[in-house]
């Protein structure tokens, strides 16, 4: 029998100065050809397997390693990353740290170069892989003027030019739009079908990328909790682990629906077989759903009862490359108070912008921007607020202990911010933007802005952040969050507001918007699309119960 | 000040098209009547031909933005050597004696060499701007990879770090001043200790990034990396017209240098050669400089 392209075998591994393993006795073998998803909240050791698979773990980041890991009958023992990297490329999350070179076309010729490679053979391999991944437009470009998507599609694209047999991926779509990081899954499951790469793939948003996997493994804790098909994945993660369950699953789930789906095509067709077809066009769910939780602070009323209110804004950005161009195109919107309003879009379409443009970091081309009071902006970075080397240092003294203590970070005061996970960091940083207006004390601002604040949090994160940015909804804040993430979106905003090239496509209730686009609506939206209304799995349920009715449903 | 470093910007301009060796020799023999003379008339028309090809290769921006750099360090060169140089026979100011650093008498001629001395640091900083605006590094690595790629490597990523730091800046103090209770700094120790907490906090960043591209330098097996084959090109009307004028440039520095043309002594007393074949001179290095950017009509043409 052939060796299985990638295999773990009994390993178990612990970071330098850890307390625990970050790998428990994890066995696997990842077979050629095969696309795997590895699922798991944060700190389950997703990133430590790919980092074991590469051969980082121990060469790079120390620690004591049990077991054995082989790539393609290469020991990471006996063989290094630079060795391991002849058959295995991997791309991690942050692309700003894996880009070398200064133009997309060098950064691809160059893993070929630096193996002797030269001539018409990089041309080609540069050629064909860029076109694969939708970059051919880039080639040219400066990789300091590509967007955070583009620049880890360029990423990806350098670690495909060698054609390697396998590709380890960790949360490669967090800074990817829906459009984007649906594009890439597809982009990934046409190279693992056509060029027959193995891919190995960690991430937080198992709705993206399920259907596309043939099997998925789950870690808790650093234990291997699942390893199986994705149907009988979703079967365990509803019943288990309702964390890493996908919302079709778990509205198929709290409808009591038998079989569960591994995405909206199944869904759809388990729905058909069940005689359940998608409500027709124009159904909407019943209002006890949930879909509309608080009263719409209806657009266009007088300035002075909007928290912000923005008139006719035009902004435009002298960017070098392309030239001066328009990011946002006379936006006219008005949040009011109390209000949690979700931005979506694209890459690009001016979310930020917008945002940054209320906090007053933007000088508008035209246009105005006035808020009722103090507009407290969260960036996308966490870390950019973390400036001090203790974590008390990030706070006026007399905060310190109510700060840390309602975001339950008390047992962080004397530590380097630094060192704090991701969650954690992004909770300090919303602590100190927000200290003594709303968090530990005080009013909140008038204005509550929020740049993407959920990449890289696990569900149970955001769900914490939901509950958190809806208390301060409550307390009389405008809450505005930019955001990739639909289904985050669908748990937090009472309205959304999407963006497209500058301007504002839709502005509605949240049900709505994200019920009637084809990207831009949450997984339970598109398994029932025409029927709008249901965005959550609980409202979808509840939709899929009333046509149900009382009866039983066949498993 | 990160931002005063002037990143590559593509312009298409006959510089940008050059093969990187010949536009490396042409902002190096650019730079040559700098090390080589002393004449302030040299000196200015080293500057005036150093402007005028950033200004025709378009990156007349960047040059701006080196020169908030490159102005003041000229002046302070200009201001201290008066103090530390005591040579010279025409006293200006008659200083006190100071224990240690002797008499601080303030000469003419020491002035004059000061500000000899800080045009050639303004030129020869703007120089390096041009080359970082005009001359591509990735070309630039691709060239020193067939040497040594590893360090080839170092550089580029060192280049690429620039813009990326400058960013990171801007970032974290647009952040600081989102933070609750923050007021903008008022006094001068106010402002030099915020300063000092962002460009700590910006170093913890640079290292804290520095882990994660050392990892994804591992895995793309850059440190097995070997000697880059080597890229074959036929040579364009701009690379030989750069070439042309380096040629010249060095021919016309190197040979008025040997010549003795455009002598200037700043001590005991300045004497300065200013007659016609210096003017000559410094007429033809700035024509020269210019020269091959004149490709560019012709293209169109």
């Amino acid at each position: 029998m052939a060796e299985p392209l990638l295999r773990l075998d009994s390993v178990a591994y612990r970071y330098p100065g850890a307390e625990h393993e970050a790998l428990d006795a994890v066995s696997i073998e990842v077979e050629e050809g095969e696309l795997v998803v590895v699922a798991g909240v944060s700190g389950s050791g997703k990133s430590t397997l790919l980092r074991a698979a590469a051969g980082l773990v121990p060469h790079f980041y120390g620690g004591r390693l049990a077991g054995r890991v082989s790539v393609a009958a290469l020991d990471t023992r006996e063989h290094g990353p630079a060795e391991i990297a002849t058959v295995a490329s991997s791309v991690f999350q942050d692309p700003e740290a894996q880009v070398v070179m200064t133009s997309v076309g060098a950064e691809l010729a160059l893993p070929l170069e630096a193996r002797g490679v030269g001539g018409a053979a990089v041309t080609r391999a540069v050629e064909e892989t860029a076109l694969a991944l939708g970059v051919g437009d880039l080639l040219e470009r400066s990789t300091h003027t590509l967007s955070g998507g583009e620049l880890q599609r360029v990423a990806l694209a350098a670690a495909l030019v060698t054609q390697p047999r396998l590709l380890l991926l960790d949360e490669p779509t967090s800074q990817l739009d829906p459009v984007g990081g649906d594009e890439l899954i597809t982009s990934l499951r046409r190279l693992n079908e056509e060029w027959g790469t193995s891919v190995l793939l960690a991430e937080q948003r198992l709705e993206r990328c399920l259907a596309a996997a043939d099997r998925v493994l789950a870690l808790d804790r650093g234990r291997l909790a699942w390893d199986g098909p994705p149907r009988e994945f979703v079967a365990w993660a509803a019943e288990l682990a309702p964390e890493l369950a996908p919302p079709a699953a778990r509205m198929f789930s709290l409808a009591g629906l038998g079989r569960l789906p591994v995405g909206v095509k199944d869904a759809r067709a388990e729905l058909r077989r069940l005689g359940l077809p998608p409500a027709g066009a124009g159904a909407v769910a019943r209002p006890e759903a949930g879909a509309r939780r608080r009263p719409r602070f209806p657009r266009r009323r007088g300035s002075a009862e909007a928290a912000l209110a923005v008139d006719r804004l035009w902004v435009e950005f002298e960017d070098g490359e392309p030239a001066r161009q328009a990011v946002l195109r006379g936006i006219d919107l008005r949040v009011g108070a109390g209000e949690t309003v979700a931005l979506l879009g694209r890459n690009g379409a001016g979310k930020s912008t917008l945002l940054r443009a209320a906090a007053g970091l933007v000088e508008a081309s035209a246009g105005r921007v006035r808020a009722a009071g103090d507009v407290a902006l969260l960036v996308q970075s966490p870390a950019d607020y973390l400036v001090h080397e203790r974590v008390e240092d990030e706070l006026a003294p007399a905060l310190v202990q109510p700060v840390l203590g309602e975001l339950g970070l008390a047992h962080a005061t004397g530590r380097d911010p630094r060192d704090l996970s991701g969650g954690e960091r992004q909770r300090l940083a919303l602590g100190i933007v927000l200290a003594g207006r709303g968090i530990g004390g005080g009013a909140p601002p008038a204005v509550v802005a929020l740049d993407e604040p959920t990449r890289g949090l696990d569900r149970p994160r955001k769900a914490a952040l939901a509950e958190r940015l809806g208390a301060l909804a409550a307390r009389g804040a405008a809450v505005i969050t930019a955001t990739h993430d639909v289904e985050f979106a669908a748990a937090v905003a009472s309205r959304c507001v999407l963006l497209g090239r500058g301007i504002v496509m839709a502005d509605g209730p949240t049900a709505e918007v994200l019920s009637g686009g084809r990207y831009f609506a949450t997984e339970v939206a598109r398994v029932l699309w025409p029927a709008t209304g249901a965005v959550l799995p609980e409202q979808g349920a509840a939709l899929l119960c009333a046509d149900v009715g009382e009866e039983a449903v066949p498993a | 000040m990160i931002g005063t470093v002037p990143s590559y910007r593509r312009t298409g301009s006959a510089l940008h098209r050059t093969r990187a060796p010949v536009a490396i020799a042409y902002c190096l023999v650019l730079a040559l009547p700098a090390v080589l003379f002393d004449s302030p008339i040299v000196l200015a028309a080293t500057l005036v031909a150093v402007i005028a090809a950033a200004l025709r290769a378009g990156v007349g921006g960047e040059l701006a933005r080196a020169a908030r750099l490159a102005v003041p360090l000229a002046v302070l060169v200009l201001v201290v050597n008066p103090l530390v140089s005591q040579q010279g026979l025409t006293v200006l100011v008659d200083g006190p004696i100071v224990p240690v650093l002797g008499n601080l008498d303030v000469t003419l001629e020491a002035l004059v060499y000061g500000a000899v001395a800080g045009l050639r640091v303004l030129v020869l900083l703007l120089v390096f701007a041009l080359y970082s605006a005009c001359v591509h590094p990735d070309h630039v690595l691709r060239l020193a990879g067939r040497v040594a790629p590893r360090s080839a490597l170092t550089a580029s990523l060192a280049t690429r770090s620039v813009p990326l730091l400058a960013r990171d800046g801007r970032r974290l103090a647009e952040a600081y001043g989102l933070r609750a209770g923050v007021r903008p700094a008022g006094g001068m120790r106010e402002r030099l200790a915020r300063s000092a907490t962002l460009t700590r906090a910006l170093g913890a960043g640079a290292l804290e990034r520095s882990v994660d591209l050392a990892a994804a330098l591992e895995v793309r097996g850059y440190g097995a990396i070997r000697r880059f084959p080597p890229a074959r090109r036929p040579w364009s009307r701009q690379d030989r017209a750069f070439a042309l004028a380096v040629a010249a440039l060095a021919a016309l520095g190197l040979g008025a240098r040997l010549a003795g043309v455009a002598s200037f002594e700043p001590y005991p007393l300045l004497g300065l050669d200013a007659g016609s074949i210096e003017l000559v001179f410094a007429a033809a290095l700035g024509l020269l400089a210019i020269a091959p950017f004149r490709t560019e009509r012709a293209g169109r043409g």
